[in-house]
């Protein structure tokens, strides 16, 4: 069952790759084709070959077509149809297994481990690759396979007029594969191979529309803030295989307590070893799971499709960080600073991704900055000890986030590409179903009570109330201010974009409600969105939280977390229940009642507004402490160290002065016959003398 | 004044040193570098000649017939590449022979 769930996605992203070759080469059979084939066939912006450079005869074709005709709809690859299917079936199957083994070790305790083969058997290093399947594997295997499963399908009508999408499905399965090795992952290198993976696949689907610029340059950007994180990790991974000599979980976690109080040496510090470690581990999180300081890549990433913006930067991968913190909780456990940083960095990146969520005005960005917000929540949970909560809020966010993610998207092509929602308005009659599901992911998100959010952001605020954290104050503070934060953005959005006076009239019109294939997973969702929080909410955060997990999660330090949270003042209880409301009521007041008085706001509070509306200036100071540095040293390395030390004293220098001498010596060659004969007789001479002067000598 | 064997070898060493120095210093015409080797020839049949007389040994003055043969032999065939030269390019100066320039 465990090979089918991990290996159906890697089976359809074969295939699916398969016929995204195959339509390649149908493309472009053997070479360049016509010219005149050329102008009909393609459009000119879209043009490229998915393998090899366009070569500059096809370049100039299509420069021809760009001045003369009207962009041609490009016809899809073949066999698009049959790729979408094949994906789709899989990641259903998968999905259905999952649940069934969500069942199985959730409540039957069939914890498994199934060993594929060995990896990497170098001396005393042992790396298999395995399966392994807890009860926290087992929920991220739901979470991953299922969201996969609906995006899968909801793509099917957003990439419709797409001409790659056999490569879009490929990428979309093995993103799935990725993800689900990362969960599934046995030892920290299986991890971190998972971890790379989805890394990848999140550039190669950012990049997706490869011919805009902007496309790219957020890939790359997502690419690079990722290595710094990954830079942590993978010494993290190091770290601990120094100190315990093995990188399988159950050894590291077996040897983890014999650590405490262990330092590291390095250069001249001593550093506690465990705080280190989990320390290193972390900054792996914050740059994949995009926390403060490191989170400038997630919104750009926004440029990727819609459904990947749902599946990768919502609901599966950005929360990899927070699911590594959960698997490695033995480790986090023992190293309590550490975890006063995870608090402090979720509580931060809560408050701060919110504050800027209110007043962007790209309809993912928005949603993007939420996910950034709700990723902090999570961390503050992890912080806190209670790491199931963190997990039951991974759980129900990826429904509720996934679900408005995929409004957008219903949202952007009913709009045709329009994203700024100062340009919609009025919707609500148009998309019905849309609006619909988009509320009640917003009733989720923000913690109306009984829906999904509620159970788990409320547990998360509370167990940051009661937690003994150093940290866990400001971190309460910050997330109850994030509440209202949220309900604010999060209605700010709807009202805009369905409420109100449309404001392109001509867009407005033309806006229909999207198909089938992308209405029914909206419904799933928000079906997920209400009821995926009060069924869990007595395994994730209630008695049964320690019976649920087992031994997946270790609560030495949250388990006082639990006890209090059952006895926590009323007051305490009812905060973001009443933060949201605020936040609602004010939104209500601006953007419903008196739409004036943002503007008004706006203009008042000038230098406040531009600071959030710059995102906190983060692009421009990391552009100015980091970028510019870089790219200054890499051009002074390049022009002085490469161009002119290495390459003026290696192979142009010395080719240089081979020339020189050449110069001179052709010089010598003057093909007169009488300087022959003249070099000829010197020569004569000079042998003579030698003979009548110096050879007799010697002799 | 008799004339002895050292005269002979000066006009020979003199002979040979104009032969040498009508070669290269000689920019007009490839027939005057024929006729230096030829002067070379003769420098060097002088000295045969003077040594066998001076020795009294016959086989030097057979020598010399010898060379006169291979100069003679050498002044026509140097003569027909000069035609043929001739005939192709059309200039048999010195200056225009650079056909060798690398």
């Amino acid at each position: 069952m465990y090979y089918a769930i991990v290996f159906l996605p890697l089976l359809g992203a074969v295939i699916a790759a398969l016929i995204a070759l195959a339509g390649a080469r149908a493309r472009h059979p053997g070479g360049p084709p016509d010219v005149g084939v050329e102008n009909h066939a393609h459009g000119p912006v879209d043009e490229s070959r998915p393998r090899g450079a366009p070569d500059p005869q096809e370049a100039h074709a299509v420069l021809a077509a760009s001045h003369t005709e009207p962009q041609p709809a490009e016809p899809p690859a073949a066999g698009s149809r049959s790729a979408e299917a094949v994906t789709t079936v899989f990641l259903f199957a998968a999905m259905l297994l999952s649940w069934l083994a969500f069942v199985d070790v959730g409540f039957g305790h069939h914890d498994a481990r199934v060993t594929l083969f060995p990896w990497i058997v170098v001396g005393d290093l042992k790396v298999d690759w395995a399966l392994r399947v807890d009860t926290l594997t087992a929920v991220m295997l739901v979470v991953v396979t299922t969201i996969s499963a609906f995006v899968h399908l909801y793509s099917i009508g957003y990439m419709e007029d797409d001409p790659y999408r056999p490569r879009f499905f490929s990428y979309l399965s093995l993103f799935t594969f990725s993800m689900l090795m990362l969960v599934t992952a046995d030892n920290l290198v299986q991890l971190f191979f998972g971890w790379e993976g989805v890394g990848l696949m999140s550039y190669l689907l950012i990049g997706f529309w490869y011919h805009k610029p902007e496309a790219n340059a957020a890939a790359i950007k997502a690419f690079i803030v990722n290595r710094v994180g990954d830079f942590g990790f993978s010494l993290g991974i190091f770290a601990t295989f120094m100190m315990t000599g093995a990188i399988d979980l159950d050894t590291v976690f077996a040897q983890a307590p014999a650590l405490t109080g262990k330092t590291i040496h390095f250069l001249s510090w001593n550093v506690d070893a465990l705080t280190l470690i989990c320390l290193l581990l972390f900054m792996g999180a914050m740059g994949k799971s995009a926390q403060f300081l490191l989170h400038t890549w997630l919104p750009d990433a926004m440029e990727g499709p819609t459904p990947v913006s749902a599946l990768i930067h919502a609901a599966t991968m950005v929360t990899a960080g927070v699911f590594m913190v959960a698997r490695l909780s033995p480790l986090f456990d023992l190293a309590p600073s550490a975890q006063a940083f995870v608090t402090f960095i979720g509580g931060t990146t809560a408050f701060f991704a919110a504050t800027i969520a209110l007043v962007q005005n790209d309809i993912k960005r928005i949603v993007a900055y939420s996910t950034c917000s709700q990723l902090g929540y999570m961390f503050v949970a992890m912080g806190t000890g209670a790491y199931s909560v963190g997990m039951f809020h991974l759980f129900t966010h990826a429904f509720f986030k996934a679900l408005l993610f995929l409004g957008c998207g219903s949202v952007i092509i009913a709009m045709h590409h329009e994203q700024d929602i100062r340009n919609m308005g009025g919707l609500k009659n148009k998309l019905p179903l849309t609006y619909w599901t988009m509320v009640i992911g917003t009733l989720a998100l923000t913690g109306f009570p009984l829906t999904a959010g509620y159970f788990s952001k409320d547990a998360i605020i509370e167990a940051a109330y009661v937690s003994g954290n150093p940290m866990a104050l400001y971190a309460f503070g910050t997330t109850a201010l994030a509440a209202a934060l949220t309900a604010f953005y999060s209605w700010r959005l709807i009202f805009l974009t369905f409420h109100g006076a449309p404001h392109d009239q001509h867009h407005y019109d033309a806006a229909r409600e999207s198909p089938l294939v992308m209405v029914l997973p909206l419904v799933f969702l928000a079906t997920g969105a209400i009821f995926a929080g009060y069924p869990f909410r007595e395994l994730f955060v209630g008695h049964d939280v320690t019976e649920f997990f087992g031994d997946s999660l270790k609560f030495a330090s949250g388990a006082h977390v639990f006890e209090a949270m059952h006895a926590i003042p009323q007051l305490i209880a009812m905060t973001p229940t009443l933060m949201m409301a605020i936040g609602f009521a004010i939104a209500w007041e601006f953007y419903i009642r008196r739409p004036e008085l943002p503007v008004e706001l706006a203009r008042q509070q000038e230098p406040l507004y531009k600071f959030l509306l710059n995102k906190w200036y983060f692009d421009e100071v990391y552009d100015f402490l980091i970028v510019r540095p870089t790219l200054w040293l890499a051009r002074a390395l390049w022009k002085y160290g490469d161009g002119w030390t290495i390459d003026g004293l290696g192979p142009d220098g010395v080719s240089a002065r081979v020339l020189d001498v050449t110069r001179g010596v052709v010089r010598l060659q003057t093909g007169y016959l009488y300087h022959y004969a003249f070099a000829m007789l010197i020569g004569v001479a000079a042998l003579i003398t030698w003979f009548m002067f110096g050879g007799a000598r010697v002799g | 004044m008799t004339i002895g064997l050292g005269h002979y070898l000066t006009v020979a060493a003199i002979l040979f040193t104009i032969g040498i120095f009508g070669i290269f210093l000689n920019r007009k015409n490839v027939i005057i570098i024929l006729m230096s080797i030829e002067l070379i020839l003769l420098a060097v049949n002088i000295n045969l000649v003077a040594f066998s007389a001076f020795l009294g040994d016959l086989v030097g003055q057979v020598y010399a017939l010898l060379v006169l043969t291979v100069a003679a032999a050498e002044a026509a065939i140097g003569l027909a590449i000069l035609v043929a030269y001739y005939r192709n390019r059309g200039s048999i100066a010195v200056e225009d022979i650079n056909l060798m320039k690398g």
